[in-house]
């Protein structure tokens, strides 16, 4: 456990070494980058080896940092944040493996690719609110610049547009932090802390409060409708980036509604409970309505994400054990499996074809050109459906359960997204890589040329998501072993309902 | 008044270097530097004023900080302490982009008073008396004046000159007819005295005068709305080196010293934070400047397309904010208030910097003429890309934890649910809008490929270099490590 902080200070040093690596060449950037962020995930693995699942969060370093102001530099973790340091681990290796192509001033793309996962995994590891602020506003500009620079599509507006969001989102979340602060009474900003100093605020200034932390991280996790920035900036974003930023940034938004928001205001919470989770099932409902009509291939996948992201904020609504367990673990699948689907589309098929449009993709014998892609779409696919045997099938399952703990028309509604998932899903495997018909004369031009083989690093980062997927759907109670003691620890008890299982 | 004149010249050792460097400046030039080429005159000038502004920086260190002085006409608090160590770090980082950059042909003059107007700025940094404090205010306004009309061949340099003189010398006008008023009012011009017959004398339409025409005089000196219309101009004409000093120590100084009479002198006359209500009170007023600077800065900073003009605007923009922090500093300190203008100060004058080499590259000064910034001198985009930051607040820089700690220290003095409680969370949501604008900025030099023939390497002088990757580096170390300032006020 006490080797989790040095991801951070890897992933830092790894970001200077890269940039320095990358005035030499690109494949020095690219190695140095590799192997930071491999190191970063098999320091995440070695630490769970070794992690004995209790309640509540395990110190890992408390030193004094700014004693005017009694913030702590305190890092700790319990089940929930290793899950989630796990996935950044994974995701960041594939994501790495899935920027293999970038040529243009690598150096500086892998810099800022590092400093966003040092961000990360700062968050994850924070247990006090400052140092969680700190680390979450560290991960907005790389995402800035990694998309208005080696971004496509409409990049620079969709990089301002995503950027904003975030920004303001933490603007609210500040004001919400020093306001139960000021109110509160607390010495410090360590979570715990001012969690007991802030729940025993009166429910109406808790009400307030609640609305501007959980608002404001919720932005990032995709709550409809403040979600218009997650499709259009993952679809600008490189391939790497879209993985990283789809699969990792966006669970930054939901463990923070879950770790500070809910803890803190009790009262808060037990009064927005019914709106966010409306807002988390038409989410779903609307982000995967939005997905079975687009065209581009890498707008459905952006859709997707938005639609997923809302079963995790129902799993947070719902607040139970069994729900929220169920939000944790589908953070860890959604991760995984937008990752994958992010790497067909941008770089397994866009590299290649030089399209996403469906209407084009359907012309070309794509299953045959690129069997490798058109099987991991596959299985990629079957997963995000919820399909068992894969990772969103627990997660999902447990959410939906949890839901109906709570009120069974959230259950019913979300359930029917489910079923959207697999129409917009289904559409999306067909027209992309069924959907070549042999007499077209476009295909015959299309078979003539060949397209270039899908690389070893790709084939690794998708065997990496793959392996996680499959492993987590088989045998779920991995994570589930390290999430469940964590959501026993007193401050989540003193808001969620419901026994463990 | 009476006081020991050894003790004096004990107290302002540091002053008394700076004015000795500036003739020995003069006088250096004039003997040996005649016969010269103006580059070797400009070097030699530059050494002998940053030799000059280093020894009262030691001489500062030592005289650290005593308490009153002069029978309580000068305050060598920490707050002077701080302040001064401030304004000469920042004239040190001016000195030396001045020195690269700057196309004076009378280099000699200029270093002589850009040392003047920083024993202004000391001097303001100290002063606990009404009178002076005006002469200190004034020694370093006429200072400045010259130096924004130091560029002769650009006709924006010398507007620049005139319209902060016109300016400044109205708000010069208001400010003594302010301090008048005091004196009437209480009989004193030592602020504690002062503050002692405001006490006995109460809340009178008199004193709501004396107040409205400080206030004024305040507005101007740190570009705050509705007194805030010089700044565009000025930051855009003048040369960009004293645009730098302008903005950095002059508002540093200014904020001290004005902090230092609001709430030492004027301290009765304060008001309450909480309800804003009560007659001749003078934080209500801060509040509205503060409102209005947040808006007019950061909406006005939206529709820029000159560099200078929208670092203007975020200045009136940090103004407002920098009001907030004297609205707490009642409550909390003069800590978060110095922290972020000193910090602030740090990364406008690094900003105004970049934009001086740029101009000595024959760069224009429009944002767009950034494009590329990052392929033809990566360390004018790098420093650029700390010192936008940090004024936009983003962590692990110094800016974020200025802005946390003003606002922090705010909401706790006040609550949230009070007018100036308000006025935070306004200041804290319109730190998004000012992302934008910033961004813009970092775009261009970051994102942006080079215009079509501008692709050429920018040289960077070597004493500019080093000054932004110090100014740079100290917000990075002052970011991760604020309680090395803030250590000082506890």
């Amino acid at each position: 456990m006490s080797l989790l902080p040095w991801t951070i200070a890897f992933s830092l040093i790894g970001a200077g070494l890269a940039l320095a690596g990358g005035a030499r060449s690109a494949a020095a950037a690219r190695w140095i980058a590799l192997l930071t962020a491999a190191g970063g995930g098999v320091l995440t693995l070695m630490a769970a080896f070794h992690f004995a699942p209790g309640p509540g969060l395990q110190t890992l370093v408390d030193w004094a940092w700014i004693p005017e102001f009694g913030i702590r530099f305190h890092l700790a973790a319990d089940g929930i944040s290793l899950t989630l340091l796990v996935l950044t681990g994974v995701a960041a290796t594939a994501g790495v493996l899935f920027s293999w192509n970038i040529t243009d001033q690598a150096g500086e793309y892998f810099a800022f690719y590092l400093v966003l996962i040092a961000g990360v995994y700062g968050v994850f590891l924070s247990a006090d609110a400052f140092v969680l602020f700190v680390f979450y506003e560290l991960a907005i500009v790389p995402k800035y610049f990694l998309i208005a620079r080696w971004g496509s599509t409409n990049r620079e507006y969709a990089a301002m547009k995503l950027a904003l969001y975030s920004f303001a989102g933490s603007a609210l979340v500040l004001a919400g932090l020093l306001g139960a602060h000021a109110a509160g009474g607390a010495g410090g900003f360590g979570i715990g802390e001012l969690a007991s100093s802030s729940s025993r605020l009166p429910p109406g200034e808790q009400i307030g409060l609640f609305a501007l932390v959980f608002l404001g991280f919720a932005v990032l996790a995709g709550l409809f409708p403040f979600h218009t920035w997650a499709p259009t900036g993952h679809v600008a974003a490189p391939t790497g980036a879209s993985m990283l930023l789809a699969g990792v940034v966006m669970k930054l938004g939901a463990y923070g509604c879950l770790r500070v928001a809910m803890p803190m205001f009790p009262a808060g919470l037990a009064y927005w409970q019914p709106a966010i989770a409306w807002l988390a099932v038409i989410g779903i409902l609307y982000a995967g309505f939005i997905a079975l009509v687009q065209d581009d291939l890498k707008f459905v996948v952006g859709y997707s994400s938005v639609s997923h992201m809302g079963f995790v904020l129902l799993g947070l609504a719902a607040a139970n054990v069994r729900a929220v367990s169920g939000a944790v673990l589908q953070m860890f699948s959604h991760g995984v499996i937008a990752g994958l689907l992010f790497a067909v589309v941008g770089r397994m098929l866009y590299e290649r074809t030089h399209t996403r449009r469906l209407a084009d993709l359907r012309t070309m014998p794509l299953h045959r050109q690129l069997p490798f892609a058109a099987a991991v779409f596959v299985l990629a696919g079957l997963a995000s459906m919820g399909l068992p045997g894969f990772s969103g099938f627990p997660a999902e399952l447990s959410i939906l359960i949890g839901a109906w703990q709570s009120s069974p028309i959230w259950a019913a509604a979300a359930a029917f997204g489910v079923l959207v998932a697999a129409a917009f899903t289904l559409r999306a495997v067909q027209l992309a890589f069924f959907g070549f018909r042999p007499e077209s004369a476009a295909a015959a031009a299309a078979q003539a040329h060949p397209l270039p083989p899908i690389t070893a690093p790709e084939k690794l980062g998708a065997l990496l998501l793959l392996g996680a997927t499959v492993l987590i759907g088989l045998k779920p109670d991995v994570l589930l072993n390290w999430i469940l003691p964590s959501l026993q620890s007193p401050l989540f008890q003193a808001v969620l309902k419901g026994g463990s299982r | 008044m009476t006081g020991d004149y050894r003790e004096l010249l004990g107290a302002f050792s540091a002053e008394t270097a700076l004015v000795a460097g500036a003739l020995a400046v003069l006088g250096v030039d004039l003997s040996l530097g005649r016969s010269r080429p103006l580059e070797s005159r400009r070097a030699l000038a530059g050494a002998v004023g940053g030799i000059a502004l280093l020894s009262a920086l030691g001489l500062c260190l030592r005289t650290g900080a005593p308490g009153p002085l002069w029978a309580g006409a000068v305050m060598l608090d920490r707050l002077a302490l701080g302040t001064r160590i401030g304004v000469l770090t920042l004239a040190v980082l001016t000195l030396a982009i001045a020195t690269g950059t700057s196309r004076t042909r009378s280099p000699a003059e200029a270093v002589a008073v850009l040392l003047l107007a920083t024993t202004g700025f000391t001097l303001m940094a100290a002063a606990q008396q009404l009178l002076l404090g005006f002469l200190a205010i004034e020694l370093a306004s006429l200072s400045l004046y010259v130096l924004a009309g130091g560029d002769r061949h650009r006709p924006e340099s010398a507007e620049a000159a005139l319209k902060y003189f016109l300016f400044g010398g109205m708000a010069a006008a208001f400010l003594l007819f302010g301090f008048s008023l005091l004196f009437g009012l209480t009989g004193a011009i030592d602020l504690p005295p002062v503050a002692a017959g405001l006490r006995l004398a109460g809340p009178t339409p008199l004193l709501g005068v004396a107040l409205v025409m400080v206030l004024v005089a305040l507005g101007f000196k740190t570009a705050a709305a509705p007194f805030h219309f010089w700044a565009p101009d000025v930051y855009e004409g003048a040369p960009p080196a004293a645009t730098a000093l302008i903005a950095s120590a002059s508002k540093l100084a200014g904020f001290t010293f004005f902090a230092r009479l609001l709430w030492t002198g004027l301290g009765p006359a304060a008001g309450n934070g909480a309800s804003l209500r009560g007659a001749a009170t003078w934080l209500p007023l801060v509040a509205a400047m503060s409102a209005a600077s947040l808006l007019i800065g950061n909406f006005g900073a939206l529709a820029q397309t000159s560099l200078r003009r929208l670092l203007a605007y975020s200045a009136i923009a940090h103004s407002g904010a920098l009001l907030i922090g004297l609205m707490g500093m009642g409550a909390s300190g003069p800590g978060p208030l110095f922290y972020y203008a000193a910090t602030y100060g740090l990364a406008t004058a690094g900003a105004f910097g970049v934009s001086a080499v740029l101009e000595r590259a024959g760069i224009g000064d429009r944002i767009d003429d950034l494009a590329g910034l990052n392929r033809r001198s990566p360390l004018l985009a790098g420093a650029l890309l700390v010192f936008v930051l940090s004024l936009a607040g983003i962590p692990p820089l110094a800016g974020f934890f200025g802005k946390f700690a003003v606002f922090s220290s705010a909401l706790k003095a006040n609550g949230m649910a009070s007018p100036v409680g308000w006025l935070t969370l306004a200041a804290i949501f319109l730190s998004a809008v000012a992302l934008y604008y910033y961004l813009l900025i970092l775009k261009c030099a970051l994102v942006t490929a080079p215009a079509i023939g501008q692709e050429s390497r920018i040289a960077v002088p070597a004493p500019a270099a080093a000054a932004l990757s110090v100014a740079a580096l100290l917000l990075m170390l002052l970011g991760v490590f604020p309680s090395l300032v803030l250590r000082l006020f506890e």
